[in-house]
Parts: C-alpha cells; structure tokens; sequence
C-alpha cells in the first residue's frame, strides 16, 4: 500500500535546487500550465544548465543536493555497583538506542531533503580502548563523534583534538567542571550537568517552602559528586542544611530498612530528606521510614531527571512510544541525551544542507537553532560552555510532579538558564 | 482540528431573522437563537462533551472510543468521525442517535485528519508511524498509505480540494500532497513543530503554525514559499510559553485567531495587516479554535483547565468558560439546520 514513487519524483524535481539554499519548495504545481510555471520552468532549466555546466568545467562538484553524515558512536560501559534491588537493571544497549532513533528520525526528514544519516558504533570496556578507538576515528578528519563516557574519558578524548573541524557531544558524563573549568570549546553537552538537576529540585523546595534538608550522601564517588552540587544548590536558593551524613557502609538495609533508618535519620526537624545516591543502591529505603514523616528526594522518591518513563506531556508520549517501538523497553535519560544529540546534528544539517562539522557547531551554537524536544521548552545551547539548555522534569515511580524551571524562577535572557551555572559564574573560557 | 463546511454567513440571516421574529424578545435574544452544537473531544477522558451554543451550557456527555482527538463532521452533518488514538481507529459515529455506527481502518495511532471535500476521503496522520493514511469511507478501505515525516500531526485540505498538508512534528515540514495521485510534490521547512494547518478560503494561503518555535509561517500556495513568519509577544510571559497551535480564519478574510498553548491566551491578527492586534485571555493551555457559522462566536478548547473559553468575535472579549471533560482537545460544529 505505501507509495514509494513519489521519493524518486522528488529527487528529480530537486537535482537542479542543491546550488541555491531556497529550493525545498520550489516545485510547480502538478496540474499547473500558467505563464508564470512555464517561466519558472525555463528558469530551473536554465539552472539545471548552470549547474551541469560549472560540474563539467570546474569538476568536482558535489553530488547535487546530496548530503550524507556520519556520525560515530563511542561508548565507554561503566561498572554499576550491585544494586539491592533486583528491579533496578540498566539496560546493554543504554545510550546506544537513543542513538539510533535519533538516526531514524533524522533520516525520515532527510528523505524529503536527499539527506542521508548512518551511526558507527564502537562499544568498549576500558578508557585505552576508548582511546585507541577515539584516536581511529578522529584520525579520518572532520568528525561528528558522540561520547559515552565518564568524565575523564571525555576530557582524554577532547585532548586527542583540538580542532574545531571535529564537534564532540558528550552524551553521558554530568560532571560540572566539563561545563566549567574543564570544558573544551569542540564539546557540547547534550547531557545536563548535576548542577542542573539539582538546581531543579531546589527550586521545587523552594516554592512549597521546604526548607531544611536533611542530606544523606552514599558512599561512592558520583554520590558525593551530586551531593556537592546539592550544597551548592541549597545554598543558591538560600535553603538550610540542617544535617548531613553519610551513608552507612555496613548496612543491612534489605531486611533491616525500617530497624535502621529510622536511628539513622533521627534529627530534632527537617522538611525533607536529600539523598545522593546515583546507582541507586539505598536510597529507595529510606522512604516512610525516616524518623519524621518526611518526603525523600534526590535519587529516591522525588527525583529531578533528564527523562523517565512517565513523561507524557509536550508529545513525550510519541517520543515514548516510537523509543519503546525500537528498543523494546523504557527511554532512560542517558538515551534521552543520545537522541538529543543525534537530531541537534540532524537539525542542523536539515537548515544547512551540509554535514560540516565546523559549520554545525556555528549553527548549533548561534542564534537561529533550536531543538523540539518534547519538554516543553525549545531546546538550546549555551554559547559559553555548550550545554543543552532544557526543562528538568520532577518525577516519582508513576507521574510528573513538576516541570523546571518552575513558575516564578525568572532570569533576563531565559527561565532555562536558572537551572546550572549561569553566564556570569561560568569558568569556562573557550568559548567565542 | 476543526474543519468547518458551512455555509458563508450571508445565507444564514433568513434563519436567523425567522428566529428573531418568533422570540419577539430583546435583541440579544436574536443573537443567541441560533442553538448549534459544539462537540468537544476530552482526551484524558474519552469522551465528547455537547455543548449548546444558545446558553452555552453542556447539554450531553457522550463515550467514545480511547484517548479521542481530532473530530471533523461529515459535509451532511450526519456522521461525526472521530479520532481515537489509543483505540486505533477513526469512529463513525451517527449523530442522530449519538452511537458508533463502525470503525473506520485508520492506521495505528489515529491523531488528525480532514475530510476531503468530496465527502468520500478521509486524510488521516497517523503519529506513530510517519505516514498519512487514506481512508474511503464508503467502501471503509484503506486507499493509500503515504510515507511523510516523524509524527505527522496537523492536517489541511485546500477548499478546491487539489491540496492535502501534512505537517510533521519532528521533521518540521508542511507536506504537500498532491490529491489525484496521493503523492508528495513539495515539503516546505517550518520552525520547530508544526502543529495545525489552515488554507485561507480563497486557498492562495497556508498558515501553518509552529507550536516550539513560536511562530505561525503563511505560505503562498503558488510556490509552497514561505511569505511571512508571523511571532507573537505577551507582556508578562515568557517567550517560551508562546506555542503557537490551533488556528481559525474567518470566511470575511479579515482575522485570524491563533491558540497559543500555555500562554493562554488566543492571538487575533488582522489581515490586512498582518499584525497582532490583540491577545485574548482564555482557559490554560488552549490547544484548538471553532468558529459558529455566523462567525460570531469563537469556542477554544482549554487542555490543562479542562474547559471551553467563549469569545465574542465583534468585541474580542472571553464571554464564558464552560467545564468539559479532561483535556479538551478538538472542537466541530454542528448547525442549528443540520441537528438531527
């Protein structure tokens, strides 16, 4: 039933429009012999002369209208810590799927367009490898790469090229200090920073007046990463530590939970509890078992996250549904920032017509782009430091409690940039 | 989205004048007595309310099939089709009895679609699956399947019936498709997300609005060239609240109300200007616009607030909210003359 003649309809009627940007729609109606169809006619058979002409004499010209982009996946896998939990699993293919439906996307669009778009992925287990990987692939010139890899991996990486003809996502890592003191002025962030979500929450604090928090911070390095990034953040918005502890190493939290947490998180008043806990190992027990009847947030109960299944507003519904097609499981945030990624290149290339990646990073970086990306904001990149400007959703297991930037959280150029370091606290110097 | 077939105002007076001279009451009493029927798709809910255009008051609840979006008349005002994503189909539903009469194919994930002015086909998006799909519904076969951008969603027939636009969310492009062969023949690039699509009647204009990117983009159907990107500025609210979705234009040619999602408020532009000339406060989050056909009444769906703003064309004012269903999504008319 599906048609697929008029593809090659369409390619003849645009091979003459590749050399002026215009000619998307400069096709004549179907059924139309006006004056001025004949005129156009003539004209694009007179450009289509042009064109054979300047191809013949000056050879080398590009295939008309033809775009294709490559872009190169590399992936780092990180060792997650043994979760209590059997439910808690991160898929294989995280990252990787969000990827390649950012892929199918773009190439949907690209074939209106003759814009075609192909993924080579190179899964690793070790940063040498990465690097021996990285090294191949930046050794071709020009490259459009997405990283999946902690924050070290990144800035090894980044220093394997300081070119601006190769642009590197980094897809992964919230490390602040790479959008900060570390950031490398051919790396964009289409993964928030910790900052970001942490702001996220705080603003939600803020606005029902929560405001002493109990910290709870686990025992890994990423915990005490994203708990710095929550001190920081209290202390922006002007909210009170009125305890903090570290998780215990020793506890026996399947069995014991409700013998435990209650000593454990026993104070004379907070409003709510904060736990850094990013592989999730503890924090989903403190919940009703603290020693005041107080909520959690951080990495259990009320979390700030780059996406969750329960999204549905804004079209994440579609988004949703079309990931889940192809993946056969839930979106997480690390797929989410692939995808991101994979159609800031497609978007990019749609208004440009060309897969450089010089002209891309200009593109991505300037005034004129913007993403859809099913948050309800138009997404962005900060010309400082490269960072994705989006909403951060507030989530729990089954709904959406909030979306950040909250109501009331202004800022002079856009709400998003209340989330993260701003302009004027950014140590992040490469870029412009 | 709302596709009207009505007939232009000015064979509406005889009726309307009957009306008043029966009322014999105040002239205000004229005005309302035409009493048509606005359905109302509540997407959360699965249902459509029937609102009474007369006292503007719900005067029925009716079930329909899951997650109900786009609803669009038959030319006859007979059948009501609607769009039911989650089940699947496109409902044929009778409105003399107010009952599913059958399910039309529709492709999966049914979001949008219009009817062509030959009364025979229906132009469906289907979201999911990138494609358009076309429906005969006398026979109910599926007649074509056409191959369209990520998560096609607004839908447009041109009055002469040569045109049907397809307009795709993600790949922000308004599809051409030619209607005697069902084939694409141009695409024009739109600002991000493209939601709804609308031909000015003399079909020498396409609005397409463009809900992310904030704009509404008017294309000379000549050459599928953009003319104008018209924007819009609230005092007040940020930028990025402005979403630009649903639109109407009036058949006198003189306005165009466009729906701009969690701004609230609905944006009037004068035509002959081309500028703003005015925002309307309405319900939260205001997804789609119907026109009475005496154009004298502008009702807006209202998503988030779960209600339907009435606005008075002549002075551009809100006149009423009245409580529907969860998530109001589509609107049609059904008029007075053709009420079962």
């Amino acid at each position: 039933m599906k048609s697929d003649s008029y593809n090659i309809r369409q390619v003849t009627a645009k091979e003459f429009s590749c050399r002026s940007a215009v000619l998307l729609n400069m096709k004549p109606l179907p059924d139309s012999h006006s004056p001025s169809n004949i005129l156009f006619n003539m004209t694009v058979a007179l450009m289509l002369f042009i064109g054979v002409f300047t191809g013949l004499f000056f050879g080398a010209a590009p295939a008309l209208a033809d775009v294709q982009t490559k872009i190169y996946y590399l992936e780092q896998q990180v060792d997650r810590a043994p979760s209590r939990s059997s439910l808690i699993q991160w898929p294989d293919d995280d990252g990787l799927m969000g990827a390649k439906l950012g892929i199918e996307d773009n190439a949907t669009t690209g074939k209106f367009l003759k814009h075609t778009y192909s993924l080579e992925q190179h899964v690793v287990d070790n940063e040498q490898e990465l690097l021996a990987q990285a090294r191949r692939v930046l050794g071709q010139g020009s490259v459009l790469l997405i990283l999946n890899a902690p924050a070290e991996s990144v800035v090894a990486v980044a220093q394997l090229t300081e070119s601006e003809d190769d642009l590197i996502f980094n897809a992964y890592s919230m490390r602040n200090s790479l959008r900060d003191e570390q950031c490398y002025p051919n790396v964009l962030h289409s993964m928030p920073s910790r900052n970001m979500l942490a702001d996220a929450l705080m603003q939600f604090f803020v606005k029902r007046d929560w405001q002493d928090l109990f910290l709870i911070e686990g025992n890994r390095a990423n915990d005490q990463r994203y708990a710095e990034s929550l001190r920081r953040s209290a202390k922006k918005f002007g909210l009170k530590l009125v305890k903090e502890k570290q998780w215990l190493v020793d506890a026996d939290i399947r069995r014991n939970a409700s013998l435990e947490v209650p000593a454990f998180t026993r104070a004379r008043s907070y409003d709510v509890v904060v736990v850094a806990d990013e592989d999730q190992d503890f924090g989903h027990y403190l919940l009703y078992n603290t020693w005041l009847a107080r909520p959690v947030a951080g990495s259990a109960g009320l979390q700030p996250v780059v996406w969750s299944r329960v999204l549905e507003q804004w079209g994440a519904l579609q988004l949703q549904s079309r990931f889940y097609k192809l993946a056969q499981r839930d979106m997480t945030g690390v797929d989410y920032a692939n995808w991101a990624a994979v159609r800031s290149i497609g978007e990019a290339v749609t208004r440009l017509n060309s897969s450089e990646p010089a002209k891309i990073a200009d593109y991505l970086l300037g005034d004129q782009f913007e993403l859809a990306g099913f948050k309800g904001h138009s997404l962005t990149y900060r010309n400082w430091n490269g960072q994705l400007r989006q909403p951060v959703p507030l989530v729990h297991a089954y709904a959406v409690t909030a979306n950040a930037p909250l109501e009331g959280f202004l800022h002079h150029s856009t709400e998003l940039d209340t989330l993260g370091v701003d302009k004027q606290q950014s140590q992040c110097d490469k870029f412009e | 989205m709302v596709k009207r077939n009505f007939k232009p105002a000015a064979v509406l007076p005889f009726k309307a004048l009957l009306n008043c001279a029966l009322t014999l009451g105040a002239l205000a009493v004229c005005v309302n007595a035409q009493a048509h029927l606005i359905y109302v798709s509540n997407e959360k809910d699965d249902t459509i309310s029937i609102i009474d255009t007369s006292n503007n008051e719900v005067i029925n609840t009716i079930e329909v099939g899951e997650r109900p979006r786009g609803i669009t008349f038959s030319k006859d005002f007979k059948t009501l089709f609607i769009c039911a994503s989650d089940s699947d189909a496109v409902q044929v539903f009778d409105v003399a009895t107010s009952k599913v009469l059958h399910d039309l194919p529709s492709g999966e994930d049914p979001e949008q679609f219009v009817l062509h002015p030959d009364n025979k086909r229906l132009y469906i998006a289907n979201e999911d699956d990138a494609v358009a799909t076309v429906v005969d519904i006398e026979s109910r076969k599926v007649v074509a399947q056409i191959d369209v951008g990520v998560e096609p969603e607004g839908m447009a027939v041109s009055h002469d019936g040569k045109f049907v636009i397809v307009t795709s969310e993600t790949s922000n492009m308004a599809h051409w498709v030619d209607t005697t062969t069902n084939e694409i023949f141009a695409n024009t690039l739109v600002d991000q997300r493209p939601r709804d699509a609308e031909f000015s009647l003399d079909d020498t204009e396409l609005w397409v609005s463009a809900e992310i990117g904030g704009t509404v983009a008017v294309i000379d159907v000549a050459t599928q060239v953009i003319k104008q990107t018209l924007s819009f500025e609230i005092k007040g609210i940020s930028s990025d609240r402005v979403q630009p979705v649903g639109m109407e234009l009036t058949a006198d040619g003189k306005l165009a109300f466009i729906a701009l999602g969690p701004a609230n408020h609905v944006a009037v532009v004068d035509r002959s200007t081309m500028e703003v000339i005015d925002y309307i406060l309405v319900g939260k989050r205001v997804w789609h616009l119907a026109l009475t056909p005496e154009q004298d009444k502008l009702y807006t769906t209202n998503g988030v607030s779960g209600d339907v703003t009435v606005i008075d064309v002549a002075s551009l004012r809100p006149e009423k909210s009245i409580k529907v269903g969860r998530y109001p999504w589509g609107a049609a008319v059904l008029p007075d003359e053709f009420k079962p």
